[in-house]
């Protein structure tokens, strides 16, 4: 049996391009609009995966596995950035009772 | 209009559309909530391009831990809709303004993209998403990242229980 990818039946990279670049912009969105530090963190993941969708989009187009690894490694990195960030982030909430991220500009100084 | 064009489209309007919930909803757990929708929803357009090791792991790392995570933290800090923080309508203003501009500055830029055709693949495409095909080329090629992650991951895992410890030899 041989399966046809998606590309060959006339949806174009270009509409994986559009929705990849539309869920980066609703991350990065998410980031400047909400200020609780939890949906900061929910943005970013939903950042990194708008580009694991774009690379393995590509990886099938141009039947290559080598993106398919990366996005394996981006998601072992994402794991280790959500862990230490939650954590972080309990800590802070123990001290100031709150998730604002505003509460951060207290590094500064 | 073919049918894979039709589920394509459906499922990329779902996608979006989840994803603007998971930023817009007020309530925290439901904002989760929707972002396990959306890892879902993103899970089925990995299956659409044949990528069944990556849809599978996209399910267990991100709807089975990671979100399993961000709602054991969000139980835990026992958040309501009143101590929410909110930012100012000039915020919300600029930041719709900036999202905006971003897309469209991207989409324009991606619009034109020269995109080479691929070579002709042969019928070995199929198992190109497998555990058999990815795994030959993860303990190859990329042996070396492979390796490298693993010692990321014990360093964020001490770190994990360090950042948990510290607060409790302060109360002793």
């Amino acid at each position: 049996m041989v399966l046809a990818t998606i590309f060959e039946s006339g949806v174009g990279i270009k509409f994986y391009m559009l929705l990849a670049t539309a869920l980066f912009v609703i991350g990065a969105f998410g980031v400047l609009y909400r200020k609780n530090a939890i949906i900061l963190l929910m943005c970013i993941e939903l950042m990194l995966n708008a580009a694991n969708l774009l690379l393995v989009a590509f990886s099938t187009f141009y039947g290559k596995a080598d993106a398919q690894l990366f996005v394996f490694f981006i998601m072992v990195v994402a794991a280790a950035e959500a862990t230490v960030g939650l954590s972080i982030l309990v800590l802070v909430f123990r001290n100031a009772r709150s998730v604002d991220i505003r509460l951060f500009n207290k590094l500064k100084d | 209009m073919s049918t894979e064009l039709i589920i394509a489209t459906v499922l990329g309007g779902l996608t979006i559309g989840s994803a603007l919930m998971v930023v817009l909803s007020q309530h925290p757990v439901r904002s989760v909530l929707y972002l396990i929708v959306t890892f879902f929803l993103i899970t089925a357009n990995y299956v659409l391009m044949n990528a069944q090791f990556i849809a599978i792991v996209n399910i267990i790392v991100y709807a089975g831990a990671i979100m399993v995570l961000f709602l054991f933290v969000l139980m835990l800090l026992n958040l309501s809709k009143e101590n929410e923080p909110r930012s100012s309508l000039f915020m919300k203003v600029a930041a719709a303004l900036a999202g905006g501009v971003l897309f469209l500055v991207l989409f324009a830029a991606l619009k034109d993209a020269a995109i080479f055709a691929p070579e002709v693949t042969g019928p070995h495409n199929e198992s190109m998403g497998l555990v058999k095909n990815l795994g030959n080329l993860l303990f190859t090629k990329y042996v070396l990242p492979f390796e490298i992650s693993s010692i990321l991951f014990i360093a964020a895992m001490v770190g994990a229980v360090l950042l948990a410890k510290r607060d409790k030899q302060i109360t002793e």
